[in-house]
C-alpha cells in the first residue's frame, strides 16, 4: 500500500517537474536547427520563478472563474500525468482513468481555457478561445479514434492493459498502428500549439491560438498556465511512446528497475523532443482555416487505423 | 387485493390523482398568485419526490398489476409497476420537484394565463406523463398521451397572444397527433387480433409473419419518433420549446421527450415478441443522423433557448444510438453487450432529464432578469447573478459531458459498448462500428463547443447592454430548484455505481442479462463494465485529486511567494476605445461550424455593396427539411383539401341530394 | 498475430499506398502530387520486390524493375517539366471541398474492404488481405480524378488508378503475364506523352486548364 503511493508520487512528481526540462530541449533543439543561440536548457524554470515572484494583474471585470482557472486546469494536468504510465504501469490512480476518460480530462481542461478567455471580454479572449474550440472539436475525436486502435488490439481502454499487451507480444508490424501513430503525432502537433496550427512563440494577436486565450493572464496565473502546458506537451509524448514504442516501462513497485526505466524514458524522450523540433522547423504555420483539414486528415487516418485492424489483423 | 395496501403502485396512483387534485384546486383562486405558487407548488414538488422514492422502492421489486374501474364500462383502465416504469417514474418525479420549486418562483401575475389555470394544466401534465409510465393497456397509454399532448400544448401557448407562439403550438400539436395515429397503429398491429388492447395480450400475441413485425416496429419508430424529436420528425422542437415558458421548456425536454423513449422500449423489448437484427441498425444510424444535425444546429442558434432545443434534439439522437445498438446485440443474442448499451442509454436519458432541466431554468432566470433571449444582447451575467451563473457552470459541464460530471458516465458507457464488441457475425456491421463510434466522438466534441459557446456568451465577458448591467440574480424558490437539480448532476456524476446496480434490474427485465456483477466487481468506487482490466473509471477519484492539486497548489503559492492582485484595465493593443461589441458574438462563434458543415444548412445571405444607401448585413441559417419535407407534404394536402373541399356547395339541396344518393345506392347493392 | 514477417511487411506496404492515396486526395499542390505518385510508385515496386523474394517468382523482378523505372523515374520526372513549361504548380481546385471528399473515400473504403473480404478467403497467394486495399486505392484515384477540376490533377488519378490495378494484381495472382504488362507499361508512357501534347492544346484554345471550359464544346 505505501509503496503503491510512493510509486505514484514519484511518477507524478517526476512528470510534473520534469515538463519545464523537455520544453527548455525543445527550444534549445529548435534554436540549433535555426542557427540560433540557443536560451539554455534550464530557461522555462527560470521564467516559472519570476513569473511566481510578480504581482498579479488582473482586469476590472475578471470574475472568479477567471482567478480559479489556473489552478483546476493545472490540477487536470497532475491528474493527466498520474494517469498516463510515463515510467511504471499499475499505479493505483490508473484504475480511476482509461483512455477515453484520458482524453475527458484534456477536454475539461480546455473548457476551462477557453472559458476563461471568454471572460474578459475583449476580442482577443473571445478570438482564441473559439479557434481554439475549433482546433479541439476534430483534435479530441482524432485523439478518440487514435486511442480505440490500440484498444482494438488489446481489447481493453484501460492505458496500463493497452502498454503491458503492446509491450509484451514479439515484434510485429502493425499497420494500423502504423496510420494511428502518424495521426497521432497530428494531433499532438495540434493539441499542443505547435507549428504547424499555431506558433507557440508568437505574440502577433491574429496569428496566435493558445497565446490568445493566456492573454490576459500574468504572474502566478500565468506561470500555472504555462506549466501546465508544459505537462500537457509532456504527457502526449509519454502517451505517444507508451503506446507506440512501449519497451522499458515496469511495472509499480519493482524498485530495482526503476532508474533503468527513467533512464530510457529519458531517452525515449530526448528523441521525441528532437524530433519534434525537427518537424516545427520545416513546417510552416497553416492558415487557421487549414487547420481543420489538417485534423481532419488525423480523424480520418484514425477511422482508417481501425477499419484497417478489422481487415488486416482480426 | 385490498382496496389500499402500502405498495409503491398504490401510491404512485395516489400521486397521480394528488396532482390532478391539486390542478383542480388552483381553480378555486384563478388569480391568485401567492396562493399557487407558495401553497400549490411546492406540495406538487414534495409529491414528486415521495412518487420517486415509490419508484425507487418498486425498482426492486416484483411487477405489480391493478385494474382500475375507471374509463369506459367495458374497458378499465390496466395499470403496471415494473422495474423499465419504475426507473422512468423516478426520474420524472426527481426532475418535476425541482422544475416545481423553480416555477414557484417563477411563475409571475399579469402574464397572459392565469396562475391557476397554469397550475391546472401544469400537474395535469405531470399526472397524465405519470399516467403513460403506469398504462398497462393501449386505451389508459393513448388517453394519458393525449392528454400529455393537450396539456402541453396549453402550456406552451400561455402567451397566447403573441402570434409566434400561437404557430408554434399548432406546429406541436399537429406533429404530436400525427405521431399518435402512427402509435395507435403500432398498438393495432401489435394485438393482432388478440381481442384486447391490454399489454398483457400484446406480449402474448407472436406475429403473423416478420413483415407484420416490422412494420409493427416502424410505426412504433415513427409514432414515439414524432414526440421525441426524431429526424425527420423533429421540426416543432426547436418551435415550441423557445415559445413555452422556461419551467415548461424543462419538463418537456427533460421529461416529455422520455415518454416518448419509454413508449419504443415497451414496444421493442416488452411487447413486440420477434428480434430483427436491422431494426437496431436502423435505430442507430438514425439516433447518429440526429445527433450530429442536432449539435450542428445548435452550433449556429443565437436564441438560447433555440440552442437548448436543438442540443435535445442531439442528446435524443445520443440515446436512440444506445437503444438501436442493444436491439442489434440482442438480435445477435449477445445479451450482456444489450444490457451495457442500454445501461448506457437510460443513464444517457436520466442525465438529460438533469442538466437540461437545470440549463432551461438557467435561461428562465436570465430572461426574467434581462428580458433577452437573444444571445446577441447578452453577456457579463457571471457578476450580476453569481448564484445563476455558478449552478449553469455544473449544468454547462455537465452536458458537454466532461469528468467528473454525469454527462461523462452515460457517453463512457456507451464509447464502451461500442468498443468491447468482441465481432459481429455481419462483416459490413463490424465495420460501420468504428464509423459510428467516430461519428459519435464527433458529436461529443461539437457539444463541448456549443456549451462553451452558450455559457460564455451569455455569462462571461462585458455586458453587450447596458441594461444588463442591472440585473438581479435569482429569488429564493428558483435557488433552491436550481440547486437541487444541480446536486443530482454532482451526485449523478461522482457515484454511478448505485445507479448502474439499479438500472441491473431494469435490464433482466428487458434484455435478460444486467452487467451489475462486473460494475460492482472492484467496489462501489470503480465502474468497470466487462472487467478491471479492460475499462475502468472512477469519477470520485477524479474529483478528489483534481480538488486536493487545487488546494495544494493554492497553499503552495500563497506559502512560498505571495498573493497579491492588483487591478488594471485589459489589454487593448493601443486601441483605446474597447467597446462590448467588439466581443465575440454568438454568430462568430458560429462561424467556423457554418464554414465546415456548410453544406447541411439552408443559408440565405444579404452582403452590402458598396454602393448601398443603408447597408446591412444578414444570415439566416435555415432547416432544409422544412423545404424538402414539409412544404411540399402542406402544400399536397392543400391541394387534396381543395378537391374535396369542392364537394362543399354551401346549399342544402346539395346535401339533401348526397344523403338521397347515398339511400338509393344502398337500397340498390346491398340486398 | 503470428504472420511470417514477409506478409506483416507486405501489409505494412498496402496501407502506406492506402496513405498515399489518401494523401493525394487532401493534397493542394500539383508539385506535392507528382512527387506522391513517385512515392506510390516506390511502394509498388517495393512490395513486387518483396513479393518476389518470398515466393521465389522471377518473372516480378522484372516487374519491380520496370515499375521502378516507369512509375518513379521517367513519369515523374515527365510530369514535372510538363508542369514547369505550363505554369501552374500551384494552387489545385476542388469541385467539392476537401473535408467531404475524404469523407466519401472512407465510405469507399469501407465498401471495398467488404467487397474484397470473400474473395481475398478464397485467395491463395500471402498477399490476399490486401485485395481490399488495392480496390480502395482504385476508387480513391478515380475519385481524385472527379473531383478536381483542372486537368493534370486528372491525368496523376488516372495513372494512380493504374497503379492500383497493379496492385491488386500482384496481390491475387502474383502479378500478370510479361507481355500484358509490357503493354500496359508502353499503353502509359504513350499515353502520358498524348495527355502532355493535349494539355497545351487546351491551353491554346481556352487560354486554361480549367476543364469547365471543355463544356462549352456541347450541342446548344
Amino acid at each position: 500500500m505505501i509503496e503503491a503511493i510512493l510509486s505514484q508520487l514519484f511518477q507524478t512528481l517526476l512528470a510534473v517537474l520534469l515538463a519545464p526540462l523537455m520544453l527548455g530541449w525543445i527550444n534549445n533543439c529548435r534554436a540549433w536547427l535555426q542557427n540560433k543561440s540557443a536560451p539554455g536548457l534550464l530557461q522555462p524554470y527560470r521564467t516559472l520563478r519570476k513569473l511566481f515572484h510578480k504581482d498579479a494583474v488582473l482586469a476590472h471585470n475578471a470574475s472568479s472563474l477567471f482567478r480559479m482557472a489556473p489552478y483546476i486546469i493545472f490540477g487536470c494536468m497532475v491528474l493527466a500525468a498520474s494517469i498516463v504510465p510515463v515510467v511504471e504501469t499499475n499505479l493505483p490512480f490508473a484504475y480511476a482513468a482509461d483512455a477515453i476518460a484520458l482524453v475527458g480530462v484534456f477536454a475539461l481542461a480546455r473548457v476551462f481555457m477557453a472559458l476563461a478567455a471568454m471572460d474578459i471580454g475583449t476580442a482577443f479572449g473571445s478570438l482564441g478561445a473559439r479557434r481554439e474550440m475549433l482546433v479541439a472539436f476534430l483534435a479530441e475525436p482524432a485523439l478518440l479514434m487514435v486511442l480505440f486502435t490500440p484498444a482494438l488490439i488489446s481489447q481493453s481502454t484501460s492505458l496500463n492493459t493497452m502498454v503491458a499487451t503492446l509491450g509484451q507480444r514479439e515484434f510485429a508490424l502493425f499497420p494500423s498502428l502504423a496510420y494511428a501513430a502518424v495521426a497521432f503525432v497530428m494531433v499532438l502537433l495540434a493539441e499542443n500549439a505547435r507549428i504547424p496550427i499555431d506558433n507557440p512563440a508568437t505574440h502577433l494577436e491574429l496569428t496566435m491560438i493558445h497565446e490568445a486565450m493566456i492573454l490576459e493572464y500574468s504572474a502566478r496565473h500565468l506561470a500555472l498556465m504555462e506549466w501546465a502546458a508544459a505537462i500537457k506537451l509532456m504527457i502526449y509524448c509519454a502517451i505517444g511512446i507508451a503506446l507506440f514504442m512501449p519497451w522499458g516501462i515496469v511495472a509499480a513497485g519493482s524498485w530495482p528497475l526503476l532508474p533503468v526505466a527513467t533512464l530510457v524514458l529519458a531517452a525515449k524522450l530526448l528523441v521525441a523532443g528532437g524530433g519534434l523540433a525537427v518537424l516545427e522547423t520545416v513546417s510552416a504555420k497553416m492558415r487557421i482555416f487549414r487547420a481543420p483539414e489538417f485534423l481532419g486528415m488525423a480523424f480520418l487516418l484514425g477511422v482508417l487505423g481501425m477499419l484497417t485492424h478489422f481487415l488486416l489483423e482480426r | 387485493m385490498p382496496w389500499f395496501e402500502f405498495i409503491p403502485l398504490n401510491i404512485v396512483i395516489g400521486i397521480i390523482l394528488f396532482w390532478i387534485a391539486l390542478g383542480v384546486a388552483g381553480l378555486i383562486a384563478p388569480s391568485n398568485l401567492r396562493y399557487v405558487t407558495h401553497a400549490l407548488l411546492p406540495v406538487g414538488a414534495v409529491a414528486g419526490v415521495v412518487l420517486a422514492a415509490a419508484a425507487f422502492a418498486a425498482m426492486t421489486q416484483d411487477a405489480a398489476v391493478r385494474v382500475l374501474p375507471l374509463g369506459l364500462p367495458d374497458l378499465p383502465f390496466h395499470l403496471r409497476l415494473d422495474a423499465l416504469s419504475a426507473f422512468f417514474l423516478a426520474m420524472l418525479g426527481l426532475a418535476s420537484a425541482g422544475v416545481s420549486v423553480f416555477y414557484s418562483g417563477y411563475l409571475r401575475a399579469g402574464e397572459d394565463n392565469s396562475p391557476g389555470l397554469t397550475c391546472l394544466q401544469f400537474h395535469l401534465f405531470l399526472a397524465s406523463m405519470a399516467a403513460i409510465f403506469v398504462a398497462d393497456d393501449g386505451y389508459l397509454f393513448m388517453v394519458a398521451w393525449e392528454t400529455m399532448a393537450l396539456s402541453s400544448y396549453f402550456l406552451v401557448t400561455s402567451n397566447h397572444r403573441d402570434a409566434v407562439t400561437r404557430s408554434a403550438g399548432f406546429l406541436y400539436l399537429l406533429i404530436a397527433h400525427v405521431g399518435a395515429i402512427g402509435i395507435l397503429l403500432c398498438f393495432g398491429v401489435l394485438q393482432g387480433g388478440g381481442g384486447d388492447y391490454t399489454f398483457a395480450t400484446m406480449r402474448l400475441v407472436e406475429p403473423a409473419s416478420q413483415a407484420w413485425a416490422t412494420v409493427a416496429y416502424l410505426l412504433a419508430l415513427f409514432g414515439f419518433g414524432a414526440k421525441a424529436g426524431l429526424l425527420p420528425l423533429h421540426v416543432w422542437l426547436p418551435e415550441a420549446h423557445p415559445a413555452a415558458p422556461s419551467p415548461v421548456s424543462a419538463l418537456m425536454s427533460g421529461v416529455m421527450l422520455k415518454t416518448a423513449i419509454y413508449g419504443l422500449l415497451r414496444v421493442t423489448f416488452d411487447l413486440l415478441n420477434a428480434q430483427v437484427w436491422w431494426w437496431g441498425v436502423l435505430t442507430l444510424a438514425l439516433g447518429l443522423v440526429t445527433a450530429l444535425f442536432g449539435v450542428l444546429f445548435a452550433a449556429v442558434q443565437t436564441d438560447m433557448k433555440r440552442l437548448l432545443a436543438y442540443s435535445s434534439i442531439e442528446n435524443i439522437g445520443i440515446v436512440l444510438i444506445g437503444i438501436g445498438l442493444a436491439v442489434t446485440f440482442r438480435a445477435f443474442d449477445m445479451h450482456a453487450l444489450a444490457a451495457l448499451a442500454l445501461v448506457a442509454a437510460l443513464y444517457h436519458c436520466i442525465n438529460h432529464a438533469f442538466f437540461k432541466c437545470l440549463l432551461f431554468l438557467v435561461t428562465g432566470s436570465v430572461l426574467h432578469a434581462t428580458n433577452e433571449r437573444s444571445l446577441g444582447r447578452l453577456g457579463g451575467l457571471i457578476h450580476s447573478m453569481p448564484v445563476v451563473a455558478w449552478l449553469a457552470l455544473i449544468g454547462t459541464l455537465a452536458i458537454a459531458g466532461l469528468p467528473p460530471l454525469n454527462g461523462f458516465v452515460s457517453e463512457w458507457l456507451l464509447l464502451q459498448a461500442f468498443l468491447l464488441t468482441p465481432g459481429l457475425p455481419n462483416s459490413y456491421l463490424n465495420m460501420l462500428v468504428p464509423v459510428a463510434a467516430a461519428a459519435l466522438a464527433l458529436t461529443f466534441a461539437l457539444s463541448g463547443y456549443v456549451m462553451v459557446k452558450f455559457y460564455g456568451v451569455v455569462f462571461l465577458g462585458q455586458p453587450r447592454e447596458e441594461k444588463l448591467k442591472a440585473a438581479h440574480d435569482a429569488g429564493g424558490f428558483e435557488r433552491v430548484g436550481l440547486l437541487w437539480l444541480a446536486v443530482g448532476c454532482v451526485l449523478l456524476g461522482v457515484l454511478p455505481v448505485p445507479i448502474i446496480l439499479q438500472l441491473g434490474t431494469v435490464t433482466t427485465q428487458l434484455v435478460g442479462a444486467s452487467i451489475g456483477d462486473s460494475v460492482v466487481a472492484s467496489g462501489w468506487l470503480f465502474i468497470t463494465p466487462i472487467a478491471p482490466e479492460r475499462a475502468s473509471y472512477s469519477p470520485l477519484i477524479f474529483l478528489l485529486v483534481i480538488a486536493a492539486v487545487v488546494l495544494l497548489v493554492f497553499l503552495l503559492v500563497r506559502g512560498f511567494y505571495h498573493g497579491r492582485v492588483r487591478r488594471g484595465a485589459a489589454w487593448d493593443c493601443g486601441f483605446p476605445l474597447q467597446t462590448a461589441r467588439m466581443q465575440d458574438t454568438a454568430e462568430g462563434f458560429g462561424q467556423p461550424i457554418k464554414q465546415i458543415f456548410e453544406l447541411f444548412f439552408r443559408i440565405e445571405r444579404h452582403v452590402p455593396t458598396p454602393f448601398d444607401r443603408a447597408p446591412y448585413y444578414q444570415s439566416r441559417t435555415e432547416d432544409r427539411l422544412w423545404y424538402w419535407l414539409y412544404l411540399p407534404v402542406s402544400r399536397a394536402a392543400e391541394r387534396l383539401s381543395g378537391w374535396i373541399g369542392v364537394l362543399q356547395r354551401g346549399r342544402i339541396h346539395i346535401y339533401l341530394i348526397y344523403s338521397f344518393a347515398t339511400l338509393i345506392l344502398l337500397l340498390a347493392f346491398a340486398r | 498475430m503470428s504472420l511470417p514477417f514477409s506478409a506483416q511487411l507486405i501489409n505494412l506496404m498496402a496501407s502506406l499506398l492506402l496513405l498515399i492515396a489518401f494523401a493525394m486526395l487532401s493534397q493542394r499542390r500539383i508539385l506535392s502530387l507528382i512527387y506522391l505518385f513517385a512515392w506510390q510508385g516506390a511502394v509498388l515496386s517495393a512490395n513486387t520486390l518483396i513479393v518476389a523474394w518470398t515466393t521465389g517468382q522471377p518473372h516480378l523482378y522484372y516487374s519491380a524493375l520496370i515499375t521502378f523505372a516507369l512509375k518513379v523515374v521517367a513519369l515523374p520526372w515527365l510530369l514535372h517539366r510538363l508542369i514547369i513549361r505550363l505554369n501552374i504548380k500551384w494552387d489545385v481546385e476542388t469541385l467539392i471541398n476537401i473535408p467531404t471528399t475524404m469523407l466519401i473515400g472512407i465510405g469507399l473504403v469501407i465498401f471495398s474492404f467488404n467487397l474484397a473480404l470473400p474473395i481475398s478467403q478464397w485467395a491463395e497467394t500471402i498477399t490476399r488481405s490486401t485485395l481490399g486495399i488495392a480496390i480502395a486505392s482504385v476508387l480513391l484515384s478515380f475519385l481524385m480524378m472527379i473531383t478536381r477540376r483542372k486537368a493534370v490533377p486528372q491525368v496523376i488519378g488516372f495513372l494512380a488508378m493504374e497503379n492500383g490495378l497493379f496492385f491488386a494484381a500482384t496481390s491475387t495472382t502474383y502479378g500478370m503475364p510479361m507481355v500484358v504488362e509490357l503493354g500496359i507499361a508502353l499503353d502509359v508512357l504513350v499515353g502520358t506523352f498524348i495527355f502532355g501534347i493535349f494539355f497545351f492544346q487546351i491551353r491554346e484554345t481556352f487560354d486554361s486548364l480549367d476543364i469547365r471550359n471543355l463544356e462549352k464544346l456541347k450541342e446548344d
